[in-house]
């Protein structure tokens, strides 16, 4: 083997592969491997119980629901953070990172607490223990990845580029729909398809406020809880299975995306905020 | 259009953001300061925060070391799997809390590859499963701080004399200071805030196994709203804290460039 | 101390950077390795000083094989081409650090400061740090930096490479006249041939990874060795 010239190469490759191996590799691999235990009759059953079934819709549903929510209004609140000045504007920007920081438990409470029936917006609006509420839950978890993609990306745009557009005659709206919003584009998707993944896997703060009735407002995470309560765990690893698969294929796709975009849209050293 | 954007900006906000988090004080603090006083001093608040900071005091230190040495072979060494063992270390944040709960119980459970270790439903597993969530949080931010700034110093100082480790530590070290807070203290509030996968793991022994996260959610199912809120604000305190030192961080390494 | 080169050969993949290079340095004095890019004249600096690993060949310094030996135990100080100061630590920390790893007594580090500080003409500019110095002054910092721990061999990466001519010019000139007032072994690297001919007192002359010929200025001008060598300092002129 060739000597390196800068030390530390053994030292530094054996930790991280042990430490990786044992914390990360190893229990990862056990779904893999109970999965594969399983005959393939029951592990479809467990999959596609109408129970199951009726989680994913919620689950899947209510995400999609959510991001496209941040989606919308995390460009607005970007759009607002980058581009105008007023009073409090710090404030917000660091409150956009709240739901990030803020332990699930927490936002799952204070969110029940606003939207139930007693709560401050709840008397006029009761949307806690419904499937609105698991909505509710997801866009607040969501917000941060929808801002904090766009933002570093609108921070980064030429200002030359509207400036020529308006030149050339076009208004602010059809600068803004062919110019800002094609830049936007990488950026925009990033941000769905993180607050889309967050969503699908979110427990904390959507389990107070569902109400948890089985078909109804169960989402996935919870019910593999249960199975894991009745010991179930063949059961619990072909659900956490869905939806692990679906995670990974979002990441997948968003690290294909965003490499795409990269040829397109050249993000410049907009490591700004980072 | 200005005026209306801001507006349509503040108060999806304060819909969504600040009306939630002003809920918490206002339930704690609903029966007055002595009974917010009281739920926090209880001794299975007392057990839960203790458990909560011997829990980070472990998972944020071993984190910070791994984020180190894998920072420094993935940036400063060329090698085959290098993409494959990035996307390693990431795995963690797309795995859901309750999955990464179960993956230990799976190892460590009555049914699992290893029972009767008394690992899962005790303090052991939950200081695994909180150090496996928050893997990647030190290692992300290191990385690109590395990768910036290059081997040059280090060769520097290597031709200077400096032995291996007085080049790591007088000159890589002080260089990304501001990252590795920074990744530190993003590692700190996750492991105190973890809910879904110590959920899993606890088995809910009160006294024992409830960390902060737990110990809300069982004064909130047994309807003692007012003590469930005040423990509640605990975590606040230290969320806000959190978006305030990284603030803070965040604008020093701006006027760094 | 006199440096010999043997056969060094180095590949970056597929590109060989370097092709068996036999070279010899003689002990004091300061030597040119000159070329266009690509030649591997940084290449071969490198390897001198340990940071680039060669796959065959031999390096001696003074006779003795130190091939296997790493950087920092190879006594040599090196100029990088965009200096690589600690922009952590202020001027006087920085032209201190080859002799504090070495754990030397305080006074004796303060002093030997002072003395370069004095040098290269930066008196007084001890607490400053290099953000806040010209790109002349940190070129200046740098070559202080590598003198201070008494290397028995100085290595210089392009050290005029990023300097306007005029700055250039002058630094040339200094680096002649502290060559001649310490006399330790030096090697730089540089793609200006005014520059080689005006400093050196020995050029070699680079091409694809090989040395294309070797000799005092007057004689490779005088007497190129090879169509490349007659080419490159024709066009250069």
């Amino acid at each position: 083997m060739r000597r390196r010239a800068l030390p530390g190469f053994g030292l530094s490759l054996g930790v991280t592969l042990a430490y990786l191996g044992l914390l990360v590799v190893i229990p990862l691999s056990t779904v893999v491997l109970k999965t594969a235990e399983l005959p393939a009759g029951e592990l479809w059953a467990t999959v596609t119980s109408s129970r199951a079934l009726a989680s994913y819709a919620l689950s899947l549903g209510a995400s999609l629901v959510a991001a496209s929510i941040d989606l919308v209004f995390g460009l607005v609140i970007a759009w607002v953070l980058v581009r105008y000045r007023f009073p409090g504007r710090r404030i917000v920007d660091a409150l956009v990172d709240l739901p990030f920081a803020l332990p699930t438990a927490v936002a799952g409470i204070a969110l029940t607490a606003t939207w139930s029936p007693h709560g401050l917006f709840g008397r006029v609006l009761p949307l806690a223990y419904s499937r609105a509420g698991v909505v509710v839950a997801l866009v607040f978890i969501g917000l941060p990845f929808a801002v904090r993609s766009v933002q570093p990306v609108l921070e980064a745009l030429d200002p030359r580029l509207e400036e020529a557009a308006a030149t050339l005659g076009a208004t602010r709206v059809q600068t803004f729909r062919r110019v800002v919003l094609p830049a936007l584009r990488p950026a925009l998707v990033t941000g769905f398809a993180l607050a889309f993944a967050r969503g699908l896997g979110e427990y904390g703060s959507v389990v107070f406020i569902s109400g948890n009735m089985p078909m109804k407002t169960e989402i996935t995470p919870l019910l593999i809880m249960t199975k894991l309560e009745q010991f179930d765990y063949a059961g619990a690893t072909a659900l956490a299975l869905v939806i692990l698969a679906a995670s990974f294929a979002i990441l997948i796709a968003v690290n294909g995306l965003a490499w795409r975009g990269k040829k397109r849209v050249r993000p410049p050293a907009a490591q700004v905020v980072r | 259009m200005r005026r209306l954007l801001i507006g349509i900006a503040l108060g999806f906000m304060a819909l969504f953001v600040v009306v939630p988090l002003a809920t918490v004080f206002a339930s704690a603090f609903r029966d007055g300061i002595s009974a917010y006083v009281h739920a926090l001093g209880d001794s299975e608040a007392r057990s839960a925060i203790k458990l909560t900071l011997l829990v980070a005091a472990i998972a944020v230190p071993c984190n910070v070391v791994f984020g180190l040495a894998a920072a420094w072979a993935i940036t400063r060494f060329q090698f085959p799997g290098k993409r494959v063992l990035v996307t390693v270390i990431d795995l963690p944040f797309a795995v859901s809390p309750v999955i990464a709960g179960m993956l230990f119980v799976l190892l460590f459970g009555a049914r699992g590859w290893f029972p009767g270790s008394h690992i899962v439903f005790a303090v052991p597993g939950i200081v695994m499963v909180t150090t496996f969530v928050t893997v990647p949080f030190v290692a992300r931010e290191l990385i690109p701080a590395l990768e910036a700034r290059g081997p040059a110093q280090e060769l520097a100082a290597l031709t200077l004399g400096a032995s291996p480790w007085q080049t790591f530590w007088r000159v890589t070290l002080p260089n990304v200071k501001l990252s590795l807070v920074y990744g530190a203290i993003l590692c700190t509030a996750r492991a105190v805030g973890e809910f879904g996968a110590v959920s899993v793991v606890s088995g809910h022994i009160r006294g024992e196994t409830n960390t902060v996260p737990l110990h809300v959610e069982i004064l909130y199912n047994d309807f003692h709203y007012q003590a469930a809120f005040a423990v509640a604000t605990v975590l606040v305190w230290i969320a806000l804290a959190t978006l305030v030192i990284e603030q803070a961080l965040r604008w020093r390494m701006r006027r760094r460039r | 101390m006199q440096v010999e080169i043997e056969a060094l050969s180095k590949a970056f993949g597929e590109y060989p950077a370097l092709d068996a290079v036999t070279l010899t340095i003689p002990e004091g004095e300061l030597v040119a390795l000159l070329g266009p890019s690509g030649s591997g004249k940084t290449t071969l600096l490198r390897a001198i000083a340990g940071i680039e690993v060669p796959e065959a060949g031999r390096v001696k310094f003074g006779g003795i094989d130190v091939t296997e030996v790493p950087i920092q135990r190879r006594q040599i100080g090196f100029v990088f081409q965009d200096y690589a100061l600690f922009e952590h630590m202020n001027v006087g920390d920085n032209i201190a650090f080859g002799l504090s790893v070495r754990r030397a007594p305080r006074e004796e580090i303060a002093a030997r400061v002072r003395e370069l500080l004095a040098l290269i003409q930066l008196d007084g500019l001890a607490g400053r740090m290099p953000r806040e110095l010209s790109g002349g002054q940190r070129q200046r910092v740098a070559l202080a930096r590598a003198l201070a721990p008494r290397p028995r061999l100085l290595l210089l990466d392009e050290p005029f490479g990023a300097l306007d001519a005029r700055v250039r010019r002058e630094l040339r000139r200094w680096l002649r006249r502290l060559h001649d007032e310490l006399h330790i072994t030096s090697v730089f690297v540089t793609h200006d041939q005014d520059e080689a001919f005006a400093v050196a007192d020995r050029v070699a002359v680079m091409n694809q990874g090989r040395v294309e010929q070797v000799g005092t200025p007057a004689d490779v001008r005088g007497q190129p060795a090879t169509a490349f060598v007659r080419e490159f300092l024709d066009v250069q002129e």
